[in-house]
């Protein structure tokens, strides 16, 4: 491979020279430098390409009012780095602690100039290897049986530069605004262009198309001065408290439902932009019409000749001559720059913005090109955080794994602990693990068991979408059963039309844990790695197809599981009956007793006292032990009521005495496991 | 008890029989007439009988016929024949001739009709017995139909005979059969009374009666004296069968109290022949006319329920304490007779009920052996099982005395270390019950080591700061670890006790092994008096003498010495005057000097080329006791040998002749196989519970034993009559090896199974997710080919199938299965338990 690099460093294919690079990546927006950081760390010959003179040019434009609706959680109580992940939407990962967002900025919803700002930093104080104003105007494959996907990817830059890699990653984004074409629609400004300035809207009459995030901000600019506004958009309002979804409408953008619903002053209007017509009079109002009107019509004949719907209908809603239309209808990926051969399609229905991608990221048309960023939120659309920096730069980094095991054997990073470190690991990563907390459902944290069940290996943010091809993907085996911890909301308690504040909402007992409605863990328990076809067929809204056995951390207000009855102890009995074993725990002094009296020992005993690691105690501890009846005291014990009753001829006392001679708890706890 | 059944079952038959006095020969079943005239010219004057007319074919009685045919036997019993009459075709006479006759029966005494039957009250063998027995004892069997009669019966019996007043709810029922026959027997001893009417049932008894459920009373009329005097009533608490009946009135017919003179363990009473207890009072002379009335007193609250003896003491011989007062024996064979000091007469009801409604409770577990048992699991299973987790819940309101410990953080973790020469750190999750364990051991370490120069103790929450640890390599909880200056991180890896982490700590200061400059040291050292810091530690000082020559041998046991960092006392001597201290204890270099207890006893060992893992391994042997105490903390290292143990359990110190002895055995064979000890039960008290596994008794101190630990786990007791010397124990052995003992215990073989089961999510989520449910066609993909070697996750996979979730697919679609566990469910679903809405 060295050896190909060094002769393809500088190479010459049909008269143009190629520059080579193991990676490419398009764009140096947030995933784009994200992908280049773990590149980077792992030492791979890689480059990014940047249209702009300097990283993330999409914050540097939108959005237009500068307001970034990702939170930057200054305090959050703890110093745990990897929780405070959970609370901090804008920072990339990284190893830099000078790089948290925190340090950029003291505003919760931050301005979008201090993301610019710390996407400048984080290619520069990481000196990440990125081309700027380098735009990437043409991909081509070049077929080549040495190449690791069976094919180079043919970059061609503005200035006709052209580039070679193995491996394209593309975190372009989504930048190219929706345009919908309907008569009049040269009358509307885009939001692109739009003026941000208030006064410019004074007095003013405004309609909106689109009901996203910037059509909200938009409105919310401009609330104060305008006479009113309308917004029209084919699908009805979702708000993401009620959703989840951090893409639906947030709260701090809804100024316009206050004023529509309270005093009906502004309004929300549901119809198909397709079937609409703008035309303008001679005053320069623009009128809403209907594009169905204006088929039959000479449309040179002028305004007056032009039916409006109020002419047939008096009471027809948008009968009000508008000042300004504004199109806010978001944007969608750029597919003109990829060659046919690359088959980068657009997804269906709802997803069409986005590239049709695998659940690993990887283009379905083409091998060796994945997506990343915003982009990639095909996955996980109306679902979880991919689309969003505080989602994948998680998803980023699972691509980035996936990559190194596929081309330079690296397997999926694991760690190997003793069956007794079981249970704690997995508390750990619910407590703390942000990429499960953010990618809910989405990524999962994969427990490989050794063989019988002695020690296992720990897998982090696995994309559960390639379960079923985990042996490949991670260069690991599951031979002897998984667990797969995943974080999920309650299946039916959200959505655009729910109550998400009915009382009773919130399950508070271990036992009823599966009915959780607020994010919260579940582990799935296969005995064996799930085949694509049970992948396929997995019950609908299911991440995972039906397991062998499943549970559920039961939700917790503080997000905090790490109650020893409520949380782990129902955890340990779960694992314990997966396993067929019993984790518990148990001090030196009973693991003494079971060596004497049992073949076997327990594993907590087998790992820890027969390796010379057992808990000894404190007094305290052995005597709580022993008041909780889990633990026996024999210094004090009378053992005259145990001699054979022969040799206490006529003793009556003692008859008497033993009925009250209580179960010995140790025996309890021994023969606890034969039931 | 059944023996007991069996005999009074068959006094009922004899007394039933001795009842029917009309002698009954020939076949019980249904005699066939030819005509009325026949029949009725046959009538015997005293005979009972029991026609019906039938012409040849009359298809509707036929299921009456039925019955009448099998109620004929039973009937056969009182005396009372059935008889079918045929009608020829012509008859018209009175019982044949007219429709409506033909779907009666008529009952005859004689050739008297005593009582027509319209067939439809004669539905089933129940109602033709008991209304034929309803007539014949008309005058036996007083119907009542309101309170006044039965008041005015009550009295006309005061001082005359005792009265059995029975409600049924209907007649023709098999409870009403069961008051006709029992009337039939006892009808001349006493006064039946019976009624239909509910509201006579609400006046005899307490609380609100069920008035579709029969019920008798006996009324204890003859012993009242005074007409105003009401008679004390015993109810049948037992359903209305005639054995029921019988045995009540058998027991209101025994004596109320039964004077007895001999030896209790001999007196059979009805009680005790009708399954039920009897209570004794004992007496003595001068208490005698309170005990009897104390006995009455008791004897009339536990009538029907046991019975009660008066024992006189003067008169019997009895082995039991003066203070006894009272004796329970029961009618289970075998069962010794209790003797009780009783407070009063409460406690003896109680005590009789108690073991009634003992024996109730355990009737009804194994009836529902199974539900109870899911209940019982499912109460547990929130009930923490985990001894430490518990503890250490049950200890967290405990401030512990952490002052002495530094905190250590991401930011001062680094800085902290470079300042001292030495740090310890104790890496921990304060989530986690394990390492808060060990952080309590910690504190008092600190405690312990308090002004201990150049050593500094902190700890790091891997809670807090997760990117420290997993920087620092800590994968688990806890971790303890000595930072030192230049050197690599040791990192601790013997028990989490106090003592032992003092003493690791402590040995950690001085390098190991620790280079011995002058042979004054070296003495020194072996004495235990050299370094100045761990004088205070009494643990074997090992010496490795080297000549400059052998640096191979000297590298192997320095590397030895980092790997045994803190765990052992390691000196290292290689002075040109090695040789001569080597010498002094006959070996030469290179060697180890072995000094145990204070080198008192210097012993000398070659050393041969080892590789650095053997020479850890050998020093590691060298170290362990040729005749240990075993305790807790250092049985591990005696159980890696992999060998059985010969152990004597002391209450104490062991003596010294036992010692010796023991000890000439360990030393006799020195290449010994197996690991001669000995446990001191008052050190080691948890001891106690290995004897007792073992002989669920604690046997006479002090024990030899013999556990093969690791081979089969038979556990061998030296004969106690013996006493421990070498030739005795060895000969012991030698029938030992060759078979000729039996094992006293063997130890368990079971698996270390789950505790408790888990909740069953799937289960739970089916019904609300039916798309969870396998779809039929999925079924072999759930279960795919087993992968070579693939399928022993757990242990064996056969043990983990039973507790898993595996079957509950299965499960559903089985019906038995399916309802269980609906009831809890659809409670959950009424009661959503604690819930937290705002906050």
């Amino acid at each position: 491979l060295g050896l190909a690099l060094y002769a393809c460093g500088l190479c010459a294919v049909s008269g143009a020279t190629f520059l080579y690079h193991d990676y490419c990546v398009i764009g140096a927006g947030p995933a784009g430098l994200q992908a280049a950081y773990f590149l980077q760390r792992a030492g791979r010959d890689y480059i990014v390409f940047e249209r702009s003179h300097a990283p993330g040019s999409f914050f540097a434009l939108y959005p237009r009012h500068r307001k970034l609706i990702s939170i930057n959680k200054q305090y959050t109580g703890k110093s745990n780095s990897e929780f405070n992940l959970r609370h901090d939407w804008n920072s990339l990962l990284t190893h830099d602690r000078r790089l948290l967002f925190r340090r950029y900025s003291r505003d919760f919803f931050p301005n979008a100039d201090t993301m610019v700002r710390y996407l400048e930093d984080f290619a520069s104080l990481l000196k990440l290897r990125v081309q700027y104003n380098t735009a990437i105007i043409h991909v081509t494959l070049e077929k080549n049986e040495q190449a690791w996907n069976g094919h180079y990817f043919l970059l061609t830059d503005q200035d006709r530069k052209n580039y070679k890699c193995s491996s394209l990653l593309v975190a372009a984004g989504t930048w190219v605004p929706n345009v919908v074409n309907f008569p009049g629609s040269e009358y509307v400004e885009g939001y692109e262009t739009v003026s941000i300035n208030p006064e410019d809207f004074t007095g003013q009459t405004v309609l909106i198309l689109g009901r996203g995030n910037s059509a909200f901000e938009t409105a919310e600019n401009i609330l104060g001065v305008t006479n009113f506004i309308h917004m029209v958009s084919r699908s009805r309002v979702r708000l993401s408290w009620a959703t989840h979804y951090v893409g639906d409408l947030r709260a701090i953008n809804n100024g316009l439902l206050d004023t529509y619903q309270l005093k009906s002053l502004d309004g929300l209007l549901e119809g198909d932009l397709e079937d609409l017509a703008i035309v303008k009079d001679k005053k320069g109002k623009l009128h809403i019409t209907l594009r169905f009107y204006l088929e039959n019509r000479n449309t040179s004949a002028g305004i007056d000749s032009i039916t409006l719907p109020q002419d047939e209908l008096d009471n027809f809603a948008t009968r009000a001559p508008y000042d300004r239309v504004i199109r806010c209808l978001g944007w969608k990926f750029d597919f003109s720059i990829y060659n046919r051969s690359l088959r980068m399609m657009p997804g269906k229905g709802n997803i069409k913005k986005y590239p049709q991608i695998k659940p690993s990221y990887e283009s379905r048309g083409t091998r060796g090109l994945f997506v990343l960023g915003t982009a990639s939120h095909s996955v996980d659309f109306r679902k979880s955080a991919g689309g969003f920096i505080h989602g994948f730069r998680y998803t980023t980094r699972a691509v980035h794994r996936l990559l190194e095991n596929r081309h330079h054997g690296v397997p999926w990073p694991s760690t190997v602990h003793p069956i007794t470190q079981l249970t704690n690991s997995i508390i750990k990563r619910v407590n703390e693990a942000s990429g499960l907390y953010q990618m809910f459902s989405v990524l999962a944290d994969i427990i490989l068991l050794r063989e019988n069940a002695t020690a296992f290996e720990y897998l982090e943010e696995y994309p559960i979408g390639v379960l079923a091809e985990l042996e490949m993907q991670t260069g690991r085996k599951a031979r002897n059963g998984l667990f797969v911890i995943i974080m999920e909301y309650g299946r039916n308690f959200s959505g655009a039309d729910k109550d998400v504040f009915y009382y009773n909402r919130a399950v508070g007992e271990a036992q009823h844990a599966w009915q959780s409605n607020f994010l919260h863990p579940v582990i799935y328990y296969y005995k064996h790695l799930p085949t694509e076809r049970e992948m396929r067929l997995r019950p609908p809204d299911w991440p995972l197809p039906r397991p062998n056995a499943i549970h559920h951390i039961v939700e917790d207000f503080l997000t905090d599981w790490t109650a020893p009855n409520a949380h782990i102890l129902p955890l340990r009995r779960f694992l314990e009956n997966c396993l067929g074993t019993d984790l518990r725990n148990f001090f030196a002094e009973s693991c003494f007793l079971f060596a004497f009296t049992h073949q076997k020992l327990p594993p907590s005993c087998q790992q820890g006292y027969v390796r010379m690691q057992g808990l000894l105690g404190s007094q305290e501890l052995r005597q709580h032990a022993v008041q909780a009846g889990l633990l026996q005291d024999y210094t004090h014990t009378d053992f005259s009521g145990d001699r054979p009753p022969e040799s206490h001829h006529g003793s009556q006392e003692h008859l008497m005495r033993d009925h009250g001679i209580p179960l010995r708890p140790l025996q309890h706890l021994v023969n606890a496991k034969d039931e | 008890m059944p023996a007991q059944k069996d005999r009074w079952v068959s006094s009922l038959v004899f007394l039933l029989f001795c009842a029917s006095s009309i002698p009954q020969c020939g076949s019980a079943s249904l005699q066939q007439e030819q005509s009325p005239q026949h029949y009725f010219s046959g009538l015997e004057a005293g005979k009972t009988s029991l026609a019906f007319f039938s012409p040849s074919v009359s298809p509707g009685a036929q299921p009456f016929l039925e019955h009448i045919e099998s109620s004929a036997e039973a009937l056969q019993d009182y005396g009372v024949s059935v008889v079918k009459v045929n009608c020829p075709k012509e008859d018209v006479s009175r019982y044949c001739g007219k429709e409506n006759a033909l779907r009666k029966a008529f009952l005859f005494r004689g050739n008297r009709l005593i009582r027509e039957f319209p067939t439809d009250a004669l539905f089933d063998v129940n109602s033709i017995v008991a209304n034929v027995l309803f007539a014949l004892l008309f005058n036996e069997v007083k119907y009542v139909e309101t309170l006044a009669d039965l008041q005015n019966i009550e009295n006309v019996l005061k001082g005359k005979s005792n009265m059995v007043f029975a409600y049924v709810p209907a007649t023709g029922t098999a409870e009403h059969r069961a008051v006709m026959e029992a009337a039939f027997v006892y009808g001349t001893i006493h006064q039946f009374v019976l009624t239909t009417e509910a509201a006579l049932l609400k006046a005899t008894s307490h609380d609100d009666p069920d008035v579709s459920s029969a019920w008798l009373l006996f009324c204890h009329c003859q012993q009242v004296t005074e007409p105003a005097q009401a008679c004390r009533r015993t109810a049948l608490a037992q359903p209305l069968t005639l054995l029921n009946i019988h045995r009540h009135l058998k027991l209101m017919g025994a004596p109320l109290v039964t004077e007895v003179a001999e030896d209790p363990e001999k007196i059979s009473t009805v009680h005790l022949q009708l399954g039920l207890p009897l209570v004794f009072i004992l007496s003595q002379k001068e208490t005698y006319e309170a005990d009897r009335r104390t006995a009455e007193f008791v004897a009339w609250q536990l009538l029907g329920k046991a019975g009660v003896a008066l024992l006189s003491r003067d008169l019997v011989e009895l082995n039991v304490l003066q203070r006894s007062n009272v004796a329970l024996k029961t009618p289970d064979e075998g069962m010794p007779i209790q003797y009780l000091v009783l407070e009063d007469t409460d406690e003896v009801i109680t005590l009789v009920e108690d073991k009634n409604k003992v024996k109730q409770i355990q009737e009804d577990e194994q009836e529902e052996e199974e539900e109870d048992e899911d209940e019982k699991e499912n109460n547990n299973q929130d009930i923490q099982d985990d001894q430490v987790v518990e503890a250490v819940s049950r200890d967290k309101k405990r401030e512990l005395p952490l002052e002495q410990i530094l905190v250590l953080t991401e930011e001062n973790f680094h800085s902290s270390l470079s300042e001292a020469a030495r740090t310890v750190v104790l890496f921990y999750a304060s989530w986690e019950a394990v390492s808060l364990a060990v952080l309590r051991s910690y504190s008092e370490v600190a405690a312990h080591l308090q002004g201990t120069p150049g050593v500094l103790l902190s700890r790091v929450n891997c809670w807090d700061w997760p990117g420290l640890c997993s920087q620092e390599n800590v994968t688990q909880f806890p971790t303890l670890r000595i930072y030192q200056e230049v050197q690599q991180p040791v990192t601790y890896g013997g028990m989490w006790g106090t003592e032992e982490l003092s003493s690791f700590i402590l040995l950690s200061q001085v390098s190991c092994p620790l280079k011995l400059a002058t042979m004054d040291e070296a003495e020194g050292y072996l004495r235990g008096e050299f370094p100045s810091e761990l004088s205070s530690h009494h643990h074997t000082s090992l010496l490795g003498v080297f000549s400059s020559a052998t640096s191979k041998a000297r590298e192997a046991f320095e590397e030895a010495g980092n790997i045994l960092s803190g765990h052992v006392r390691m000196g290292m001597y290689f002075e040109d005057d090695a040789l001569a201290l080597s010498q002094k204890y006959s070996v030469s270099p290179p060697a180890l000097l072995l000094a145990r207890s204070g080198g008192r006893s210097v012993e000398g060992i070659a050393l041969s080329e080892h590789s650095v893992q053997d020479m850890v391994q050998m020093i590691r042997y060298e170290l362990l006791d040729i005749f240990p105490e075993i305790t807790v903390p250092n049985l591990p290292q005696y159980l890696q040998l992999g060998k059985p143990f010969l152990i004597l359990f002391s209450a104490g110190d062991i003596s010294q002749v036992e010692s010796k002895e023991m000890l000439k055995l360990a030393k006799g064979r020195p290449q010994q196989t197996f690991v001669v000890c000995w446990l001191n039960l008052k050190k080691t008290p948890v001891g106690y519970g290995i004897l007792r596994t073992y002989f669920s008794t604690t046997p006479p101190l002090p024990l030899l034993l013999w556990v093969n630990l690791h081979a089969g786990g038979q556990v061998f007791k030296f004969p106690s009559e013996q006493s421990i010397t070498e030739m005795n124990i060895l000969s012991w052995l030698e029938k030992l090896q060759a078979g000729l003992e039996i094992p006293s215990s063997t130890l368990s073989e079971e698996d270390w199974k789950p505790p408790l089961p888990a909740y069953d999510f799937l289960q739970m989520m089916e019904p609300s997710v039916p798309e969870l449910s396998p779809r039929r066609g999925d079924t072999p993909a759930q279960h795919p080919p087993k992968s070579p070697g693939g399928d022993t996750a757990g242990g064996d996979s056969g043990s983990r199938e039973e507790p898993s979730q595996e079957g509950t697919a299965e499960e559903v679609g089985a019906p038995g299965r399916g309802l269980r566990g609906t009831a809890p469910r659809l409670a959950a679903r009424d009661k959503p338990g604690k819930r937290h809405s705002e906050l």
